[in-house]
């Protein structure tokens, strides 16, 4: 491998830092006092603390899985503390009562609410480590009856709409670490677009993980119901820390008849030093349920960061006639492991799914697509077509692809591409000799492998996520 | 313009160039033919800084600085450009965004100010027409799904959108049919000024009958064996290498 491609992928975490701000701790470990405190602090009703108990019951039960490709020390659970807020945060008006500390933070990272909120048109609901600080452009919202606002404020003001949907995607009992988040999640993102609105502007949140030792818990929930659509953008960054440190969020997605959700991801969580210490493990379900006729769930992802990434952004394909896709990048260097990929379950009649996954390895990173397509006996004319390719830079890093098939429908349709790539001397020497520098040569080589999936990514995230890979994008004119 | 003195060159411990010296005056066209394994593509790739080739021995001067202490990228923006014998693919970017990334960074280099996209689409509307392609070609990926021709035709639009000072052409003959090589000749003819110089290298002398040179060179087993006007490339046309070879020997 060329030093020019070495020392590109080895650049330092620019995001590393530490914001100093009061916060609000329980003591580390689980029980049940914990999952009560944790639900009397978030003054929730009793049906939410039922949930939680019933999710920590069923996690004590369950075992931590291990059959992803990623290897890791094993989590002392004891020794997590499961909820962590910042002290300053006290219900707020506005903006200007937001601690400066965090709004410091903020902008080191570039994503000055006021800025966002009026030159993007972006309403940004900022989750610091767990509780939210501050939304903004929520009467915008209202106005069309859309409700944006943290998972804890929706609880509060929205019970019977979170009664009605918590859980209904993912389980309390689905998983081990899903359970474990049922169980503690602290705060997150709650979004209702009602009947026949569209919602008129892209929804924002980012996620920052701070206090050290304190997992995150997060849980988002949106639902689009009948005829409406919405587009949701989710970026994270994370400041640098020694210990490892679990992040096991779930996010729900619910489309009723008609309705269309797409959900964008760039995630640059802290990936660890060069010796793969440190870092984030990125634990994550996240599903979709189409539940109604016509409906459509789209999931685009970057993903750069964190030591661990372990996640199947799901969709379910349950009405008639509906869609779901996923569209993936996935970055790794240094010692950094990825398993992700996607489940596409075929249930309703003419279903269809489409799956780009692009893995571009680096360094000594460890880089694997899982993905299941399963087509139910009722799923008559059921499609999906899988496309999955994995780009190789250096001698170290290894890509691998588990595709799962499993159809119990004859009438269903198919299609699975896969391939592999090295960004080869021969194509930087190419760019070189045309004037155009190893570090532009990797970026454009990389973008143009990307394009199909930064294609589908909205233009503000586009920009975020051609900095976070260092690419110059496609130019969208000539 | 370009002084070769006494160049050894190759590739880890394959000796390839064994002491190549050339003189190339703005201007001029050279002509570099000989059989296969001459080394012709090496003194091409080892020009135009390859990091494969490691140079063992001479010295290369371009425009008075001394060419082999340059990376690839600097000496593409002093103005050498390399039409490739086998195009590299680079799926996903557009000719368009490749090649006005080149450009700019070429002026950037060059203390001018970059192009917009859509300045850049007004020059090279006319650079299109000198190799008969049609703007359609500037929003496919880079030489990605290109039949042969479209790739050797793709290389001359190139070099003429860049306009380089010396043009090194690396069998830029090969696979063509005659059509397409009367294209790319008369393409690289119109380039011609009394500014830059061009090196063609061939194994064949038919596109020498489009591409007039003013010396022709032989290179056999990493030297040149023979030098002269343009009628040598056609007396090695009509008695093969064979007769060459046995000259160099000899000599």
């Amino acid at each position: 491998m060329s030093s020019a491609i070495e020392s590109l992928v080895n650049r330092e975490y620019a995001y590393g830092f530490v914001t100093d701000v009061e916060t609000d701790t329980v003591p580390a470990g689980l029980d049940e006092d914990i999952v009560r405190l944790i639900s009397a602090k978030k003054q929730e009703p009793d049906f939410m603390l039922q949930w939680r108990l019933k999710a920590y019951r069923r996690w004590l039960t369950m075992k931590e899985p291990h059959w992803g490709n990623v290897q890791y020390p094993a989590i002392d659970y004891k020794s997590l503390v499961y909820y962590s807020a910042p002290k300053s945060v006290k219900p707020l008006q506005s903006l200007d009562e937001v601690d400066p500390e965090l709004l410091r933070t903020y902008e080191k990272l570039g994503i000055s609410l006021t800025e966002q909120k009026w030159l993007a048109g972006v309403a940004v609901d900022a989750i610091f480590d767990s509780v939210s600080v501050g939304t903004t452009m929520k009467d915008e919202l209202a106005k069309h009856g859309v409700i944006f606002c943290s998972f804890g404020d929706a609880v509060q003001n929205h019970p019977e709409i979170v009664e009605k949907y918590l859980g209904t995607v993912v389980p309390h009992s689905d998983n081990f670490f899903a359970a474990l988040n049922a169980a503690v999640f602290s705060d997150g993102s709650f979004c209702y677009v009602p009947k026949g609105v569209k919602c008129p502007m892209e929804l924002s949140t980012y996620f920052r993980i701070n206090s050290a030792n304190t997992g995150q818990f997060e849980r988002t929930l949106i639902i689009a119901d009948e005829g409406a659509s919405v587009s949701y953008l989710e970026g994270c960054t994370a400041p640098k820390r020694d210990t490892n440190q679990l992040h096991a969020a779930v996010v729900e997605l619910v489309a009723l008849d008609n309705a269309s959700i797409k959900y964008s991801t760039v995630q640059n969580w802290y990936a660890g030093d060069a010796e793969g210490k440190g870092g984030i493990y990125n634990f994550v379900t996240k599903r979709g349920k189409c539940a109604g006729v016509n409906s459509k769930i789209s999931w685009t992802q970057v993903e750069t960061g964190s030591a661990i990434t372990w996640k199947y952004p799901s969709v379910i394909l349950q009405g008639d006639n509906s869609v779901g896709e996923f569209y993936s990048v996935a970055v790794v260097n240094k010692k950094q492991q990825a398993d992700t990929g996607t489940k596409m379950i075929h249930i309703g009649k003419n279903t269809k799914s489409t799956i780009v996954s692009k893995g571009i390895s680096a360094g000594e990173g460890s880089n694997s697509y899982r993905g299941l397509v399963r087509v139910l006996p009722k799923a008559d004319g059921a499609r999906n077509y899988t496309q999955c390719d994995s780009m190789l830079i250096g001698n170290k890093c290894g890509a691998h692809t588990f595709p799962y098939i499993e159809v119990q429908n004859e009438t269903a349709t198919l299609e699975h591409e896969a391939s592999t790539s090295k960004i080869g001397e021969d194509q930087i020497f190419y760019c070189k000799q045309r004037g155009v520098s190893a570090e532009h040569a990797v970026s454009m080589i990389v973008s143009g492998f990307c394009r199909e999936v930064f294609k589908e990514l909205p233009m503000e995230f586009a920009v975020e996520a051609q900095q976070l890979l260092g690419i110059t994008l496609e130019g969208s004119v000539g | 313009m370009l002084e070769i003195n006494d160049l050894h060159a190759g590739i880890g411990d394959k000796q390839i160039l064994k002491g190549i010296s050339l003189r190339v005056n703005a201007g001029e066209v050279h002509a570099v033919m000989g059989p296969n394994g001459s080394g012709k593509s090496t003194l091409a790739q080892v020009l135009a800084g390859h990091p494969s080739y490691q140079v063992t021995k001479g010295t290369v001067t371009y425009n008075g600085e001394d060419l082999l202490s340059l990376d690839a990228e600097v000496r593409a923006q002093n103005g050498i450009f390399l039409a490739f014998q086998y195009p590299v693919e680079i799926p996903g970017v557009s000719n368009a965004y490749f090649l006005r990334s080149a450009f700019n960074e070429i002026r950037k280099a060059r203390g001018q100010e970059e192009v917009d996209p859509l300045e850049f689409l007004d020059l090279v509307d006319e650079k299109l027409k000198l190799v008969d392609m049609d703007q359609a070609m500037l929003s496919r990926s880079v030489n990605h799904g290109f039949s042969g021709g479209e790739k050797k035709r793709n290389e001359i639009f190139q070099m003429a959108v860049l306009s380089p000072q010396l043009a090194i052409l690396d069998e830029t003959d090969s696979g063509l049919d005659i059509d397409a090589l009367r294209i790319v000749a008369e393409g690289v003819n119109k380039l011609r000024t009394k500014e830059n110089a061009t090196i063609v290298v061939t194994h064949y002398q038919r596109l020498l009958n489009y591409i007039v040179p003013d010396f022709v060179h032989v290179l056999a087993g990493g030297r040149i064996v023979k030098s002269g006007g343009k009628e040598l490339a056609l007396e090695l046309e009509a008695k093969g290498y064979d007769w060459i070879q046995t000259a160099g020997a000899a000599a």
